[in-house]
């Protein structure tokens, strides 16, 4: 199919240049925008793959909270973006290096996975073909049962990562006025006002 | 395969007229309107006053704090899709292994309240 092949090349070309801009453009809110256009276009690239579920969760997750978290964050450093990208030829070397290893670990996973012929029986289930069964069905009728361990593990690491951010960044504020519904309901006329009689001419 | 593709054609379609449609309304601003900017036109405006300060300052970590709660309820309501639809399949099993994944994320979730990192203050 003709147009399959020229939006797979469309949304290829703007992710890739998109992610070429993240790390390229100066201004770091700008950086952020263009990583959400990557992930709207890798997006489209699930789709094609027939991974409906996944475009839509890097749609929801990524794009909607995700991208808004490292916009926080850019906004929250206050650093001087122009004089961090000065060293920035300091750091290429042990960058490339990192990306380096990133690759060699990538071919030597995907050179494993081509050459050891016993890897398809070890595959779980087969994908089942996208006519008889969708995406999120067959998704959702292995990660709850067969991989049940990774799937409370995923629990854990949130759970992790909440009481984490909580312990970060959350702390008490002095001289905060804050409602407290139950003492306010509580509270009782005889408590609070008091009937005085005054004599006139006089102040209490 | 194709007949799934089929039916996302119309969002490309959609897609691609947004983007044209877009493209077409930005550039002909640019080459129809006559353009004379000074300083008081491309300024900020603020409701008349001029920008009180720029807008580059820095955030409140808090917003920090809301922003990573929320991904984490995102992605426990993410869970619950797949979950949902196949209950059916899963049986018993499939069952109390997300009440049991609630559950770890019901602990934070008291955790958070109590700490009261829920309030805004």
């Amino acid at each position: 199919m003709i147009i399959q092949a020229l939006a797979f090349y469309l949304f290829a070309a703007v992710t890739v240049a998109s992610a070429v801009a993240v790390i390229s453009v100066r201004n770091p809110v700008h950086s952020v925008l263009f990583l959400i256009l990557a992930f709207f276009n890798s997006a489209g690239l699930f789709i094609l793959l027939g991974a409906e579920f996944l475009a839509m969760i890097l749609v929801v997750v990524y794009v909607g909270a995700v991208a808004v978290l490292f916009m926080f964050v850019v906004m929250m450093l206050d650093i001087n973006f122009v004089e961090l990208r000065q060293g920035f030829l300091q750091y290429l070397p042990i960058g490339a290096l990192i990306g380096l290893i990133l690759l060699v670990e990538i071919l030597v996973m995907v050179g494993g996975w081509a050459l050891s012929p016993e890897i398809a029986s070890a595959v779980a289930a087969p994908t089942p073909a996208p006519e008889t069964v969708t995406n999120t069905h067959a998704l959702g009728e292995l990660i709850y049962t067969r991989y049940v361990y990774l799937f409370q593990a995923a629990g854990i690491i949130l759970l992790v990562a909440m009481i984490g951010a909580i312990v970060l960044t959350h702390r008490r504020r002095d001289g905060v006025r804050r409602q407290k519904v139950s003492e306010q309901i509580a509270r009782r006329a005889e408590e609070s006002a008091t009937v005085r009689q005054v004599e006139s001419g006089k102040g209490i | 395969m194709d007949a799934l593709l089929l039916e996302y054609l119309p969002i490309l379609v959609f897609l691609g007229i947004a983007g044209a449609l877009t493209g077409v309304i930005v550039l002909s601003s640019f080459i129809v309107a006559r353009q004379h900017p000074n300083v008081a036109k491309t300024s900020a405006y603020e409701c008349g006053f001029d920008a009180f300060e720029d807008a580059r300052h820095k955030f409140d970590v808090r917003f920090y704090l809301v922003a990573i709660l929320f991904i984490i309820f995102d992605l426990e309501v993410a869970f619950l899709f797949p979950w949902a639809i196949t209950l059916g399949k899963i049986g018993v099993f499939g069952f109390w292994s997300m009440m049991i994944f609630l559950a770890i994320l019901t602990i934070g979730f008291i955790y958070e309240w109590k700490k009261g990192a829920l309030e805004w203050e």
